[in-house]
């Protein structure tokens, strides 16, 4: 499968690396030490995950009072945002594992920091659960183990068990990918590192790796069984989110479509959020002969596949409660288009549907500004989404003497804002302490014909 | 007893492809290739069989699948049965999406784990390696003086056609490549 590609392809990596270049690029951002930007852009993620922390300390120590739930509209902000988060994640798994089994080679420049970004995502998102739990000291209840109630066992037929060993599953197996794939990354780092400190550190986390072959193949050979195993997991989690909803009664809620439906749209929220990250990433870090405008082209390609997908999936959510001929599911998309809520829709299909068309112009695709607003676009309308479809299908339900408004508290806010501060301060580490960008795996792309000796040594 | 090696650095792919294939040719005893990324068709003319590693998945993922299916059957049909809205004991398909992640989380871990016992690697380990610079821009081959019919500077004439540097001999202990 090591075929070159044809030559009028522009080249994965440009300008012409060596690969002592490419190790010294990719680490100087280690080795560099924090520049002012950084302190800046870490004090302000810092504070506002202190903002979070406060917020969250705050409901947990007065009750889930402080939210503006109420007795028709139980969930609403939280797990729109538990959902959101989870769907960031996906494009990460999505870029390290499916498009490493369909030999993408571009997916070596961004696979690190997509799989770091799924992991930080990830942690956010099982916030908001263990939150809602209102007493979130059992959290640990959610476990099946042996106990003093009789041993009293989880019920394993609740979606939301499921959802427990998704997310837990899904966090320990990003986390062993991400990790795994840093190894020889590691031994770099301290072959290269100058201090002490440094080079006992990364060599202690390295594991010994010394890139012999025989080690080399076992290694490629777990990497591919970590990428098989997380691409269908990678699917069964966000099913099993969408089976939290489509697993219950409500007009809305009920519908097969569900898991295809969650499953597109978190991709598509995913891969918004890493171009989101990494045009921020390539400029500020001068990144960009490894992250070039080729990836951000092919990565503006996937949202437009996913983005229509989603849109089809509008559609289709539309038909059903025309042809099911249930006046309960067809109130439901009504009053989603034109009911009090239509401004939340009408943004969601603005920013999902309509702002991704744009990228079908070459031209606009390779305007990174552009790029990057159209993913914030995304970013936004996968949120509403999310939000649209939690509350507007339980604010007015069967019974009109029980309908409702639900409008976030400054509380439920800030613990939004929260984990995003809590996203950035891990990211923001995440790029200052390890190599963002897979180092061994980038120099096995520098494709063929490339000359391996340093310029001046 | 110790043994006599003889280590050569190289700086480019084609150049370690070739050279280890002639060592291999000429029936040398090649230790082992350090290489910075994995290079492709290495393994094939060093002759190393494929790994074993993808039967300790299947066989952990079944194990982990299984356990927990039967664990599912006996929570809630035998050791504590709970009606939960009029649903059969035997709920499979609602066992399916549990017994899925388990089987997913036991395969994965086990698999890094067992690759770690068979690479002999653990975190602090010094690591072994003829030139610590193969983690970066270097490809090392290291062959083994097996007996006395080895001609170093043949074989160091051999290797310098392959643009060989840095070539050294060194004696090392048993299981040592330093």
């Amino acid at each position: 499968m090591a075929e070159a590609p044809p030559a009028t392809r522009q080249p994965l990596i440009l300008g012409e690396k060596s690969l002592g270049q490419v190790s010294r690029d990719i680490l100087s951002l280690v080795e560099g030490g924090a520049t002012p930007l950084w302190w800046t852009a870490f004090l302000i993620s810092f504070t506002v995950l202190m903002i979070g922390a406060a917020a969250i300390t705050y409901q947990i120590a007065t009750g889930v009072g402080t939210w503006g739930l109420n007795k028709t509209v139980g969930w609403a902000f939280d797990i729109t945002n538990f959902v959101f988060w989870i769907g960031i994640g996906h494009a990460g798994t999505l870029i390290s594992a499916v498009l490493y089994l369909l030999r993408q080679r571009w997916r070596t420049s961004v696979n690190r920091s997509a799989e770091a970004m799924t992991l930080f995502a990830v942690l956010c998102a099982g916030l908001f659960p263990v939150i809602h739990l209102g007493r979130p000291w059992f959290a640990y209840w959610m476990a099946p183990y042996p106990n003093t109630r009789g041993s009293l066992w989880i019920n394993f037929r609740s979606p939301l068990v499921w959802d427990f060993f998704a997310i837990s599953t899904y966090l320990t197996i990003s986390f062993l990918f991400w990790y795994f794939g840093m190894i020889p990354d590691l031994a770099t780092l301290a072959t290269r590192a100058k201090s002490r400190l440094r080079r006992r550190l990364a060599g202690f986390l390295s594991f010994g790796w010394s890139g012999s072959t025989s080690t080399w193949l076992r290694y490629e050979t777990v990497y591919l069984l970590l990428a098989g195993l997380a691409t269908p997991l990678v699917v069964s989690v966000h099913t099993i989110v969408s089976w939290d909803f489509a697993t219950a009664l409500i007009p809305g809620w009920h519908s097969t479509i569900f898991p295809p439906y969650f499953v597109t749209g978190a991709i598509f929220s995913g891969f918004a959020m890493v171009l989101t990250l990494l045009l921020i990433a390539r400029k500020t870090m001068g990144l960009e002969d490894y992250i070039t405008v080729r990836h951000v082209d092919a990565m503006c390609k996937i949202l437009i596949a996913t983005g229509g997908i989603v849109g089809f999936s509008y559609l289709i959510e539309v038909f059903t409660a025309l042809y099911s001929g249930d006046p309960y599911e067809q109130f439901a998309v009504v009053n989603r288009a034109f009911g009090p809520y239509a401004w939340a829709y009408w943004l969601v299909i603005a920013c999902n549907v309509v702002a991704p068309q744009l990228l079908w112009f070459k031209k606009l695709r390779h305007n990174m500004l552009v790029v990057w607003i159209i993913s914030i676009f995304i970013n936004v309308g996968m949120w509403f989404e999310r939000f649209v479809i939690i509350v507007t299908s339980l604010h007015r339900d069967f019974v009109p003497s029980s309908w409702a408004m639900y409008r976030p508290t400054i509380i439920e806010i800030a613990t939004l804002a929260g984990t995003f501060g809590l996203f950035f301060t891990c990211f923001l580490l995440f790029a200052r302490f390890v190599p963002v960008i897979a180092i061994s795996e980038v120099k096995g792309v520098l494709g063929p014909g490339h000359r391996h000796e340093e310029a001046g040594s | 007893m110790n043994r006599r090696l003889l280590v050569a650095a190289f700086e480019r792919e084609e150049d370690i492809l070739g050279a280890t294939r002639a060592c291999r040719d000429e029936g040398l005893k090649v230790i082992d290739v350090w290489t910075p990324y994995p290079v492709h068709g290495l393994d094939q003319i060093m002759g190393m069989a494929r790994s074993r590693l993808p039967l300790v998945t299947l066989i952990l993922a079944i194990i982990g699948g299984g356990l927990k299916i039967w664990f599912e059957y006996w929570t809630t049909e035998f050791s504590w049965p709970l009606n939960v809205g009029g649903k059969p004991w035997d709920s499979l398909p609602a066992f399916i999406p549990v017994t899925f992640e388990v089987m997913v989380l036991t395969a994965g871990i086990s698999t890094v784990v067992a690759f770690l016992i068979a690479t002999r690697l653990w975190p602090g380990k010094a690591p072994l390696t003829p030139d610590p610079r193969a983690t970066d821009d270097r490809f090392v081959l290291v062959v083994e003086e097996a007996d006395s019919t080895f001609d170093v500077a043949r074989v160091t004439r051999l290797l310098e056609g392959y643009n060989a540097f840095d070539i050294d001999e060194r004696v090392v202990g048993q299981g040592e490549v330093r």
